[in-house]
């Protein structure tokens, strides 16, 4: 049951000129939403919590998580700091749609933060955005500034007690501190080493302080609800996995860039028909659907496989970021893969032997087969070895490193094979 | 005298304006670090220093978080760092290709700086640009996408003039038609 979505207007990013101008925003209903919660009595602290939980936001930062449910999890008020940081990072290989709400919608993000701090009584809202993203920082500046000026940040919003102050900062060059915990770490002016878990950020997050932590393309998708109602967002795209999303499709593709369609679009009208189909008329060969870390998948396996949560599960793999990455027939799977674990080795923070030494052994051990040094037996050396990496860290980098390395050599085995058997040793 | 640094008092009431962001001096480690690399091009140990004796933090602090974040400097670097991402939707679209045609152009490789001291190149990870690969940062800046080798001879003329890339808006392609 595919999604009808060559009828979808995009409500996220909506066609509509210098929206990211304040006047325009505003004009266009923007900042009502918070308005009419702050300010309406039927909007208490927890209605809007609910609302949102009802709606069934997934976060759109990898997790997936419920972020109402999320919401729901801070503790109660006791009149010391509570903190929302927003999660702007960023980083993961194939995802870049976050920095098109910063250029085109930064206030419909700007005014779901603040519902969300509305909702669950946060006085401070950080926004972290990788320091690579230097323009768009200057963007988010701007609009924060403006946002300020006309009074829907600040003491005492339209007249009521409620007060919220916002700030934005941002990194200097590191994967890791899109991990939760570790972007407080480095909020808080350290090494972005993650943190173990319990204490979950909303018992002890920044300063110790109650915090939430959520994705920007989440936060902004919360505005739409609370005007259009939780019903209309789940009647966007499947019903587990509802909503608007952006698509960031790279790769070998006729017309890469960042989409926004509803969830459960299938895979190959995104590829063929959204993105132009595959360059200089190759033929499919995998696919990369959200962000390196998520399983490759065979064109075979795309066949009927549509872009939300449960599909995606069913075909062996996830949705993360929806950042796809689209390969042709000509492309080295052994090559790729090597990188991707470049990738996951240099950013390992070295805090977990498992993952440092795993992620360090797995780029070498790839290198080599790469290089046409390997063995058969190598390649069950690195199945054994993600085994060991999975489910002992302190955070999920090591399992974002470990199920490439699974995946794409149980997937493609004959070509490690194939590069193992005219290698060097091969004869031997 | 190169170990002589000091912040301008414009540099300073950045620094207050940051230090008002957070109810800690601590967080300010970042943001300052970075007033003090655009005002001195590095954070090189003596910046670092510098650093921490304006926030009043101890040195060790301020050296660990320099040396975990990548974009810092911890040598000094060509006046201009070209950042060319390589990693797997660039590695895809000839990422590599481009960073051998920059190094084959400037006579070094990746990791090291003309003689001149122009450019440093450095081969990145993911900057998330990937729809518009391949592509390279100019030292912590602009973004240049969708990169070809004519692409990357026009940018380098421009930059030996002193003139940086113009930043360029990548739009909604489902919007084409709107520009
Ligand atoms: C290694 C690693 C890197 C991550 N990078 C990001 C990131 O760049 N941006 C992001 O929003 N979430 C990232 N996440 C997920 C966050 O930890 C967190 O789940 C998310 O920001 C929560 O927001 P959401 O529930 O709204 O998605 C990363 C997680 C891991 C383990
Ligand atoms: S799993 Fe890896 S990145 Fe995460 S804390 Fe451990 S060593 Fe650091
Ligand atoms: S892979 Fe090069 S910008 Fe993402």
């Amino acid at each position: 049951m595919a999604v009808d979505w060559k009828s979808y207007k995009p409500v996220l990013i909506p066609d509509i000129p210098n929206l990211e101008n304040i006047d325009v925003y505003v004009k266009n209903g923007g900042y009502g939403a918070l308005k009419e919660v702050v300010t309406q009595d039927k909007w208490g602290h927890s209605d809007v919590v609910n609302e949102v939980k009802a709606a069934n936001i997934r976060g759109r930062g990898g997790a997936g998580f419920n972020a109402g449910l999320k919401w729901s999890f801070m503790p109660k008020p006791d009149g010391g700091p509570r903190y929302l940081a927003c999660n702007g990072d960023e980083s993961e290989p194939g995802t870049f749609k976050d920095r098109k709400i910063f250029e085109y919608n930064p206030h419909l993000f700007i005014e779901g933060a603040l519902i969300a701090a509305y909702a669950m009584q946060v006085t401070t809202i950080y926004v972290y955005i990788r320091g690579e993203y230097i323009s768009w920082v200057r963007m988010m500046e701007k609009a924060l500034a403006d946002a300020y000026d006309k009074g829907f940040i600040g003491k005492n919003l339209f007249g009521t007690d409620f007060s919220v102050e916002f700030e934005i900062t941002y990194g200097a060059g590191a994967y890791i501190c899109g991990e939760e915990t570790s972007m407080l770490e480095s909020l808080e002016g350290k090494r972005g080493y993650p943190r173990v878990k319990p204490p979950f950020p909303a018992q002890k997050g920044l300063w110790g302080r109650p915090t939430t932590i959520n994705n920007i393309e989440t936060l902004a998708n919360v505005p739409l609800v609370i005007k259009n109602g939780a019903g209309w967002f789940k009647g966007i795209g499947t019903e587990s996995h509802p909503g608007p999303v952006l698509y960031g499709i790279s790769g070998h593709v006729n017309r890469p860039g960042v989409y926004e369609l509803p969830t459960g679009v299938p895979v190959m009208d995104l590829i063929n028909e959204v993105a132009g189909g595959i360059r200089n008329g190759k033929k499919l060969k995998a696919l990369i659907p959200g962000g390196s870390s998520t399983p490759v998948l065979r064109a075979d396996q795309l066949v009927d496989t549509c872009m939300d949560a449960d599909s995606l599960r069913e075909a062996g793999s996830m949705m993360g970021t929806a950042g796809m990455i689209v390969m042709d027939e000509d492309t080295d799977m052994v090559e790729t893969l090597w990188r991707i674990s470049h990738f996951y080795h240099h950013e390992s923070c070295g805090q977990c032997t498992p993952c440092r030494e795993g992620t360090g052994w797995a780029e070498k051990i790839l290198l080599k087969i790469r290089n046409g040094e390997g063995e058969i037996r190598d390649l069950d050396l690195l199945l054994d070895l993600t085994t060991q990496m999975e489910g002992r860290t302190i955070c999920a980098l090591a399992d974002a490193a470990a199920w490439p390395i699974r995946h794409t050599i149980n997937r493609f085995r004959d070509e490690f094979e194939a590069k193992c058997k005219k290698s060097t040793h091969a004869v031997a | 005298m190169k170990d002589n640094y000091s912040f301008t008092k414009e540099d300073l009431e950045e620094i207050e304006k940051i230090k008002a962001k957070f109810p800690e001096v601590m967080p300010a480690t970042l943001p300052v670090l970075w007033v003090a690399q655009r005002r001195f091009g590095h954070v090189e140990p003596p910046v670092q220093q510098l650093v921490a004796d304006t926030l009043d933090l101890p040195a060790a602090h301020v050296h660990g978080v320099a040396s975990f974040y990548t974009q810092y400097y911890k040598e000094e670097k060509g006046k201009y760092v070209l950042d060319v991402c390589t990693t797997t939707s660039c590695q895809l679209c000839g990422g590599y290709k481009m960073l051998h045609y920059l190094e084959d152009k400037l006579g070094i490789k990746a990791g090291e700086t003309t003689e001149d001291g122009m450019f440093s190149i450095q081969s990145v990870e993911c900057l998330g640009a990937c729809g518009y690969a391949p592509m390279m940062q100019v030292t912590n800046d602009v973004y240049v996408n969708n990169l070809t080798e004519e692409k990357l001879d026009t940018v380098i003329e421009d930059l030996k003039d002193g003139s940086m890339p113009d930043f360029e808006s990548v739009g909604m392609p489902q919007f084409e038609k709107r520009k």
